[in-house]
């Protein structure tokens, strides 16, 4: 089990609910949507090798004061903010979907403190020829076909699972929501909230991490994050957008080969 | 009592099997579907209905605000409104009204309900919906998690705009105005009556009571179902000790009104059919954006009027359950007396508005339906609340 603490930062007004686990060289994650629980199997991998750190994002899963936080800018600099008082100077900085988005705008506002960067399926670009798909407000249904590769998968159905008794539905649903929201305020309508400008200020050794079926973020988007991150590498894996679900072993294993 | 006339302005023309060919009557509802040529007519023609209700003696006539949507063609009730104020001279013109966190500024809002103001003399009633979450979030792109903070920051700024005696400052959060100072100012003074339409969200009741608003409840789910809204509304102003005048509360019904119970469904069945199934037919994904509503009102149960739930209930209906659980009142003029006044009672609601145009009702039908009521039902209400004052009804309408 990962230790789960509260770190507040401005006096409080935000304050993040940290699970971390492992021995080594820091790294830190950051979730994304669709991830619940705050901690995987593919975590627990990196934490093999890694002292793996999880923040919550503010307003979801126990972290607190979304509500304080204005915009992109503002959430990078609670970051650095959260950084400083876990005592991180810097670290490999990981991240999924939206939370690949949040960790490349920190390694580019704050270059110093990222070590390494691995971006898996980041969002973040738009390009009208093909659209990320707009999972924050898809049904429960149609949302299966969408995330995973093979929605009969093992791992797809252990997500899908909601509790049976009512007031833990009703919770685990609100819970959902609320989580959506938090990271909905940052980029609705469109994810597309000038990250280009800012990718060039990236020096961290950086690995961009697809999933060759992901439904949600499409491949051309993986070229273009490779073209505008300088020295970028990319890795295709089998599996779809929840790739790192779907299969842990082999992105943590590309994970920690690049970082290594 | 106050009675309104109220117009949603829908597309009457939707094909038949609408429902099962498209996913959503809002937000990404194809245009390949309008006519304007069709629509052209449809504006005259619900404009003649809102002017005949003057004549027919409806107090009020009502109209709103909506985007992206078959359900109702009114993006801009301003412009519905100002063709009202030349063509009517005693009914309250009820604007319900300008979803003020899309104006940029919100200023707009407080100009153009001066100029309602002083063209109607005096009719205005300026009302501020939050939008829903299908207008404001998708169709105009809004943030949900800002969408109420917008809205909040918006009110204090136009009723600023329209009460502060000079020229002022406005630093907000999303609006910063140097020189806040609109020309013209409204005739009603301190300001027009506002009237806040709410869906049930729990903080809507507070702010709207504490600021001594009247609170609206759109409901399409009728009164039966309303009750439990309103019954939370009247708690709020319970607590907060405010006076419990019914006129603080305005209450949407449909009404369809025939010589016999018999003839009301033969006449309207299929047009109240049509605005379940079709006006209504909103997708899961569009009903509510994250974050839309507030952990509170989640947590408090209240659920939306559309989307996947919602849709379970609708499609399970046919003319016999939208009258027996209330949706709709219709029937012979004594039938609907009396589930009117039980409505009215029930809820306690000093502005009732009634929907008579519903769905897909044409115009001789709509004229029926509203002489109808204006004669045989209108005048046996209008005395339900003896004793209380309506502090909330524009100073120069009839």
């Amino acid at each position: 089990m990962p230790a789960d603490r509260l770190v507040p930062i401005r006096d409080g007004a935000v304050t993040f609910r940290v699970l971390s686990a492992g021995r080594g060289a820091p790294l830190v994650y950051f979730h994304s949507f669709h991830e619940r629980g705050g901690w995987s199997d593919f975590l627990e991998r990196l934490a093999a090798r890694h002292t793996v750190y999880a923040p919550q994002h503010p307003g979801a899963a126990g972290s607190t004061g979304v509500e304080t936080l204005d915009d992109l800018l503002d959430l990078t600099l609670a970051y650095d903010e959260l950084l400083e008082a876990l005592g991180i100077e810097g670290a490999a900085l990981v991240g999924h979907f939206f939370g690949a988005m949040v960790a490349a705008e920190v390694a580019a506002v704050f270059p110093h403190r990222a070590r390494g960067l691995v971006l898996v399926s980041p969002l973040g670009l738009w390009r009208d020829d093909a659209p990320v798909a707009d999972v924050v407000i898809l049904p429960h249904d149609d949302l299966m076909s969408v995330l995973w590769a093979d929605p009969g998968s093992e791992a797809a159905r252990r997500w899908s699972t909601l509790p049976e008794n009512d007031a833990e539905n009703v919770a685990a649903q609100i819970e959902s929501v609320q989580r959506r929201a938090a990271m909905a305020k940052f980029v609705w309508p469109i994810p597309d909230k000038g990250i280009r400008k800012r990718l060039h200020r990236i020096t961290a050794p950086t690995l961009i991490l697809w999933g060759d079926a992901d439904r949600v973020n499409p491949l051309p988007y993986a070229d273009e994050w490779q073209r505008r991150i300088k020295g970028a590498a990319l890795s295709v894996l089998g599996g779809g957008h929840m790739v790192i679900h779907e299969a842990p072993d082999a992105a943590a294993s590309a994970v920690e080969e690049f970082l290594r | 009592m106050k009675i309104c006339f109220f117009h949603l302005m829908p597309y009457r023309f939707l094909p038949e099997d609408f429902e099962a060919r498209y996913r959503s009557v809002w937000v990404d509802v194809p245009h390949s579907l309008y006519d304007p040529e069709k629509a052209s007519g449809l504006y005259h023609e619900y404009l003649d209905e809102l002017e005949y209700a003057e004549q027919a003696g409806f107090d009020g006539l009502c109209v709103n605000e909506h985007h992206n949507n078959a359900y109702g063609l009114m993006p801009s009730p301003n412009l519905m409104a100002a063709t009202l104020t030349r063509r009517t001279s005693r009914a309250a013109i009820v604007v319900l009204g300008n979803s003020l966190a899309a104006y940029n500024p919100p200023l707009r809002v407080a100009e153009e309900f001066a100029m309602l103001d002083l063209l109607s003399r005096g009719r205005l009633v300026a009302g501020f919906p939050v939008g829903t979450s299908m207008d404001m979030n998708f169709g105009y792109g809004i943030n949900p998690a800002t969408l109420r903070e917008r809205y909040y920051e918006a009110h204090d700024l136009v009723m600023q705009a329209w009460t502060r005696p000079d020229v002022f400052s406005f630093n907000g959060k999303y609006t910063q105005i140097r020189y806040a100072n609109i020309w013209p100012q409204p005739v009603q003074k301190p300001h027009p009556p506002v009237w806040i339409p709410g869906g049930g969200s729990v903080e809507t009741w507070e702010w709207t009571a504490q600021l001594d608003y009247v609170y609206c409840y759109l409901s399409y789910f009728g009164y039966k179902r309303g009750k439990a809204t309103m019954d939370g509304f009247w708690d709020v102003v319970g607590r907060l000790g405010v006076e419990d005048n019914p006129y603080r509360a305005g209450f949407l019904q449909l009404v369809c009104v025939a010589d016999t119970d018999a003839e009301a469904e033969r006449l309207y069945a299929e047009h109240v059919h049509y605005f379940y199934q079709k006006c209504l037919h909103v997708w899961e994904g569009f009903a509510e954006a994250p974050g839309y509503r507030s952990l509170k009102t989640m947590q408090a149960g209240i659920r939306p009027q559309v989307g996947a739930e919602a849709r379970k209930i609708r499609q399970s209906l046919d003319w016999g359950k939208y009258v027996d659980a209330g949706y709709v009142i219709a029937g012979s003029p004594q039938t609907v007396r009396q589930q009117l006044t039980e409505c009215i009672r029930s809820l306690r609601v000093g502005h009732l508005m009634v929907l008579l145009q519903i769905g897909s009702m044409p115009k001789d039908l709509t004229l029926h339906n509203t002489a109808l009521f204006a004669r045989e039902v209108l005048p046996h209400v209008r005395d339900l609340w003896p004793g209380y004052k309506d502090r909330w009804w524009p100073s120069h309408a009839g």
